[in-house]
């Protein structure tokens, strides 16, 4: 038995495929990231290396700072949205008829493509033709907003199909936690003249936690990487209003080709997202994560 | 598990059950909330219907009449010229076969080192396993340039190898995530008596644990497809010529050249995403269950 579980060859076998795409394909490339940070390259020509200064210049970059900002912003919008979705979990898990339908049709706009959402939000948010404010002028709206192109709510307007997509997604997950709260002790709290909001607060949320935990950090990272929505819908615009790290990063490489300098920016994203990472699985961590989940 | 035992203990059998009041007020709470509920549903599923409403508009329909009029004569024309005039079914073609061999790669791949970390005896499994954990949070747009130089040096920018390799590589974390689980709650029983049988290792991983982990993978394929067939990044940064662009790269494009041809447009994100409507229809549970056992690893 012993021989044949730890037969070293076919140990290296079976592992070195996918050891050798991630450490070829993700961990030599984070690496480089931070070494093409220290040149002047425009990505054809040859690298002049030049120190520090790409990263001096990220320090005092206010145009870097400024979407930093904007994706920390993404990430406390989403943060505090996943209050909603958990309302709305507690609703369709507390035994509501079609709950099974609902979280299913929740779910659909999850699996589209950043791309197709972009694309038919464009028509949504179009001024003139739109479905948004049409609904505006329903309502009594006589000042329309023209959305995306400006420049004080773009950021805001874009906001709205992230919340669209990733609404079920999220849902989804508070649910499935929420069904997992063991029978008995909904039941016995019940028996005790517990009402459903005492319920739902002392006894269910308190029992999900971990999940909850475990999603903020998944809303906070997921918004610092986000990327494809606002490429497609803005290009980071207008005037960088809705401009986020990793499409600056974009930007500064594939249409300037500072391929230098946007490392140095590849290299800062990767930095803070593994910070933000860190930091909430620590400032989310209890003594009794054990018991959760 | 000792937080929900001492619930049970403190529970008094002494206390009197208490007949839930069904009053009106329950009643309409009731039918509040079903409306949130309903109405929240309409908010996910109506762009969408306006969308395929738009796609069979002609343009003065669109530009002319209230956003939400039904079109007069469905104009069917809209799809057909999304099909022919947009390369719609070559992105169409390319999406799906890269998409499959990456998924093939992904899993299998993905599969032989889940069985070598749980089920074989080295010193190192703890290692790997930590490299695949943390390479889940390395944002790719941090490895976007170097991968775009490696591909460039090997002369394959512009070549479908870079996309199936970047595909396979950066969804191995999360695919290695989801079988852990199941590969841990696998009884070994079975593998066991394999080995001392006298089978090979290669026959035990084959022809024992790969068909018992069939559930999982139906899982972690489904993830997989859908992850890979709304990528956009990869392509559109390896990816120059039409011939090798996928449907998200190729649709963007073709909206951006048609800004004001609405009913076009429509036609070419409706026809995008109806492979994923018919898959959900059919494999909604599973979905369902890839989604969030993709999601919760706390």
């Amino acid at each position: 038995m012993r021989n044949v579980m730890s037969n070293k060859f076919v140990i290296t076998l079976y592992t070195l495929p996918a050891l050798l795409l991630i450490l070829v394909l993700i961990y030599i490339p984070i690496a480089m990231t931070g070494y093409y940070g220290l040149m002047k390259w425009d990505g054809i020509g040859d690298m002049t290396f030049i120190g520090l200064e790409n990263y001096i210049k990220l320090m005092q970059d206010g145009k870097f700072w400024t979407s930093a900002g904007h994706s920390f912003l993404l990430g406390l919008f989403s943060t505090l949205s996943l209050l909603i979705y958990l309302a709305i979990s507690l609703v369709l898990a507390s035994k509501i008829k079609g709950s099974d339908l609902l979280r299913k049709i929740y779910l659909i706009p999850m699996l589209l493509s950043s791309v197709a959402i972009a694309q038919l939000w464009l028509k949504i948010f179009d001024p003139s033709n739109g479905m948004a404010n049409r609904i505006l002028e329903f309502f009594g709206v006589e000042n329309t907003p023209i959305w995306l192109a400006d420049p004080d709510i773009a950021l805001y307007a874009i906001f709205i199909p992230i919340v669209w997509q990733y609404a079920g997604f999220y849902i989804l997950i508070y649910y499935a936690a929420l069904k997992n709260v063991p029978e008995e002790v909904v039941e016995a709290a019940r028996i005790d003249g517990a009402s459903p909001l005492q319920i739902a607060f002392k006894i269910k949320l308190p029992l999900i936690s971990g999940v909850f935990k475990v999603t903020i950090m998944l809303a906070i990272v997921g918004s610092l990487k986000y990327f494809d929505l606002i490429y497609v819908m803005t290009g980071g615009g207008p005037n960088g209003a809705s401009e986020v790290m990793a499409s600056y990063m974009y930007k500064e490489a594939f249409k300037l080709n500072n391929f230098g300098y946007a490392s140095a920016i590849g290299f800062g994203l990767l930095v803070i997202c593994l910070g933000m990472t860190w930091l909430t699985s620590r400032l989310t961590k209890s003594e009794n994560d054990e018991v959760q989940y | 598990m000792s937080q929900l035992a001492t619930e049970k203990q403190i529970t008094p059998n002494l206390s009197i059950p208490k007949e839930p009041k069904k009053s009106y007020w329950n009643k309409i709470g009731y039918s509040l909330l079903y409306a949130i509920l309903g109405i929240f549903a309409i908010v996910q599923i109506y762009p969408l219907i306006w969308l395929v409403i738009f796609s069979l508009k002609t343009n003065s329909e669109v530009f002319g009449v209230s956003p939400f009029a039904l079109p007069k004569d469905p104009q069917w024309g809209n799809y057909t010229k999304a099909w022919t005039q947009g390369n719609i079914g070559l992105y169409f073609f390319n999406s799906v076969w890269m998409t499959l061999l990456a998924v093939f790669l992904t899993v299998i791949i993905a599969s032989f080192v889940t069985f070598a970390i749980t089920r074989m005896q080295w010193k190192l499994s703890g290692l790997v396993l930590g490299l695949f954990m943390v390479g889940y949070m390395i944002p790719l747009h941090s490895t976007l340039i170097p991968l775009f130089n490696f591909y460039n040096n090997l002369n394959l920018i512009d070549n479908p190898i870079s996309i199936i390799l970047s595909y396979t590589a950066f969804n191995l974390p999360l695919t290695i995530m989801i079988l852990l689980g199941f590969y841990k709650t696998l009884p070994r029983e079975i593998e066991e008596a394999a080995v001392m049988d006298g089978c090979s290792i290669h026959r035990i991983f084959f022809q024992v644990t790969l068909p018992m982990t069939v559930p999982v993978l139906s899982t972690t394929v489904i993830i997989n497809m859908i992850y890979n067939w709304n990528e956009f990044v990869f392509v559109n940064t390896f990816i120059s010529s039409d011939k090798w662009k996928t449907l998200t790269v190729g649709i963007n494009n073709f909206v951006g050249q048609y800004l004001t041809d609405w009913g076009a447009i429509g036609a070419t994100l409706v026809i995008s995403i109806v492979p994923i409507l018919i898959a959900f229809l059919l494999l909604s549970d599973k979905i369902v269950e890839g989604i969030s056992s993709g999601s919760i690893k706390g």
